[in-house]
């Protein structure tokens, strides 16, 4: 091993790489776009549409209720709601989304109440839908308070206190620190973003530099100088790890900006300028809350050995294949596999334990939901370390033993 | 100096299984004189020359390149040749400058030595006009001089050339012709493939016809005419193969 070459190949593949449109696209441009369009871009479409919703006044039909007109006019009173004539087919035009929800009184609803029974009152909506939800939930705000209405009633009747009915109240209350909620909120998302995007940081650049190399015909040209092929393997490796890290440096600082960015134009949010932006900001901080930058360090810190590895089964995949299109088709499909763990890990409720620390991926994405909420398991941290340092170390060795054989290297 | 004894290869196929793409080629290239193997596609010029620039081990044989041993030597005999093929190509995205000096310095030069040697080699091709501009928007004949001038940056004493005119226009191919006589002149060792057989016959002062991946006959051109009766060097390689392929 001789560093001065490694160095030299290092220097140049970082500039042939530079002038590269889809290795920039794909560690740099797509890194640095994904937070802020995310956050802004979905968190505003998200913000819009609720209050969208929220704005609109539901259509409400009701069943029956010919014998009950007290409750039927303080329904068609309610501002929140927009009683509309009950068509024929009314479970069809809830599926249309025509009519939002409606309600079923039963016969003598009324009379039923002052005689004391227990008549039931059925809301039928459009399950998932946000706009149907939102009126069952006004529909059961409104039923909901009119309970408590003849309950009141009931009690005056009787001289009896309404600390009969509600003997006492409760509050609920967070008093978990904002990190912590923050990295269980979205903990799970993080590891998800970085690990996608180290790989695909890694993966452009391998391609261009094995495949590609081999496609234009310049590997030959290379393999002719009297660097040793270890050194040209490492020189090449240590490209394709900066294009994997560079991505998630990237994704981090956009990240880190995105959420300053909107945590001020939250707090100068008034100015009908920024008032705009401050209702996007508003949105992105709900969708990211504050992580403990602690754990980002951390993060950093676990991530580096899976970069490594990625580096190294991206360029051992890549060099088997003979043109640029033949790796696409090979690592295409390993991106799923990557991501199937990351997804597993974001799964609420899957938490650490001896066996999960040995699974790669999965390890990384479990360990950095805990970082980021500010729980440090020290005995797994170690473990996950060490064990992706070894996954790491068992795929640049790969990628070495490969590049030394004349059957890959020369493959037709 | 090229040594090569016995100089075999084999391939493993999953359909045709053991290949001998060289079988027990040995030969001697000299300084000053520039040896041609002639051959058609497939004969085994390619590998053979592969294995002289260490790019593929022999299976067996040995060869000594410039007096290092190919199998265990290998990356002193590349620090000794320059070698040139049509599918040695140029980094695309690096100008005709960037990709020179980035193979001086594979070659451990020092950067004073490779701008002195640069613009040396500059001047004699004629490519000041474009070294620095990127190599994917040259011409044929321009990457084929910046191709020349990558060879020669570190001034090897061995010059391998694998069919360096495939696919060039007639004023290239001359000019790497030209190119290939400079070096020895200069005293380098030159080993020349082609199948084209005039360049041969204008060419090389001796002459290896392979053929299966043997060598089945060897001499000077005149040497070759006298042996077979014939004048025609194309009529001397179809008695020669068809002699090979009867036995």
């Amino acid at each position: 091993m001789n560093w001065h070459n490694i160095v030299t190949v290092y220097l140049k593949e970082l500039k042939d790489s530079l002038r590269d449109r889809r290795t920039l696209m794909s560690t740099i441009i797509i890194p640095t776009l994904v937070m802020p369009l995310l956050t802004f871009g979905i968190g505003k479409v998200m913000a819009t549409v609720i209050s969208r919703a929220q704005e609109e006044i539901p259509a409400v039909a009701i069943l029956g209720g010919v014998d009950s007109p007290g409750v039927v006019a303080s329904l068609k009173q309610s501002p929140k709601l927009h009683v509309v004539a009950t068509p024929a087919d009314w479970k069809q035009a809830i599926g249309d989304k025509k009519l939002r929800v409606a309600v079923e009184l039963p016969a003598g609803f009324e009379a039923g109440l002052r005689a004391g029974a227990a008549p039931a009152v059925h809301v039928y909506n459009y399950d998932g839908e946000l706009k149907s939800d939102m009126a069952a939930r006004t529909v059961e705000k409104f039923l909901t308070d009119l309970r408590e209405q003849t309950v009141g009633a009931r009690l005056n009747e009787r001289g009896l206190p309404r600390t009969m009915a509600r003997p006492f109240e409760f509050t609920r209350e967070n008093v978990a620190p904002p990190e912590k909620v923050g990295g269980n909120l979205f903990g799970g998302f993080v590891p998800y973003l970085i690990i996608i995007l180290c790989f695909s940081g890694a993966m452009y650049p391998a391609m261009d530099l094995t495949a590609g190399e081999k496609e234009r015909g310049t590997m030959e040209t290379l393999l002719c100088s009297p660097v040793a092929r270890v050194d040209i393997v490492l020189g090449k490796f240590f490209m394709v790890l900066t294009g994997s890290l560079s991505a998630m440096c990237f994704m981090l600082l956009s990240m880190g900006t995105t959420a300053a960015v909107g945590g001020s134009l939250m707090m100068s949010g008034g100015g009908t300028p920024v008032k705009a932006g401050a209702k996007a900001a508003r949105a992105a901080v709900e969708v990211m809350p504050t992580i403990d930058p602690l754990g980002l360090v951390g993060v950093l810190a676990m991530v580096l050995p899976v970069a490594v590895l990625f580096a190294a089964v991206a360029f051992t995949v890549s060099l088997f294949a003979k043109s640029y299109k033949e790796a696409q088709s090979y690592l295409a499909p390993m991106m799923i596999v990557v991501i199937m763990p990351a997804v597993v890990g974001m799964l609420p409720g899957i938490d650490l334990n001896a066996r999960l620390a040995l699974v790669p991926l999965l390890n990384l994405s479990l360990v950095c939901k805990e970082m980021l909420s500010g729980v440090w398991h020290w005995n797994y941290i170690a473990l996950i370390f060490g064990s992706s340092c070894v996954y790491a170390a068992v795929a640049l060795t790969l990628a070495v033993q490969m590049f030394k054989r004349e059957d890959v290297i020369f493959r037709a | 100096m090229i040594i090569a004894h016995q100089l075999t290869k084999t391939f493993k196929d999953k359909k045709r299984g053991e290949i001998r793409a060289v079988d027990q080629v040995s030969f001697r290239a000299e300084p000053g004189r520039i040896y041609g193997l002639l051959g058609a596609n497939g004969a085994g010029k390619t590998t053979t020359l592969r294995m002289l620039a260490t790019l593929l081990r022999p299976t067996a044989g040995s060869a000594t390149v410039a007096g290092f041993d190919v199998a265990r030597e290998s990356a002193q005999v590349r620090a000794h040749v320059g070698f040139l093929a049509a599918s040695t190509a140029l980094y695309g995205r690096l100008t005709a400058r960037e990709m020179i000096t980035y193979f001086g310095r594979l070659n451990g030069l020092a950067d004073p030595e490779i701008k002195a040697r640069l613009q040396r080699l500059s001047a004699e091709l004629d490519m000041d006009e474009f070294l620095d501009r990127r190599c994917d928007k040259f011409s044929t004949g321009m990457k084929q001089k910046t191709s020349i001038a990558r060879t020669l940056i570190h001034d090897p004493a061995v010059m391998i050339f694998d069919e360096p005119t495939l696919g060039l226009d007639v004023m290239t191919a001359r000019a790497i012709v030209r190119f290939v006589r400079e070096c020895r002149d200069r005293g380098k060792t030159v080993i020349y493939s082609t199948h084209v057989m005039s360049e041969v016959e204008k060419l090389c002062d001796t002459i290896g016809i392979i053929h299966n991946g043997r060598l089945c006959a060897e001499g000077t051109l005149a040497e070759l005419r006298a042996r077979h009766g014939e004048q025609d060097l194309e009529e001397i390689f179809v008695k020669i193969v068809g002699a090979e392929d009867k036995k």
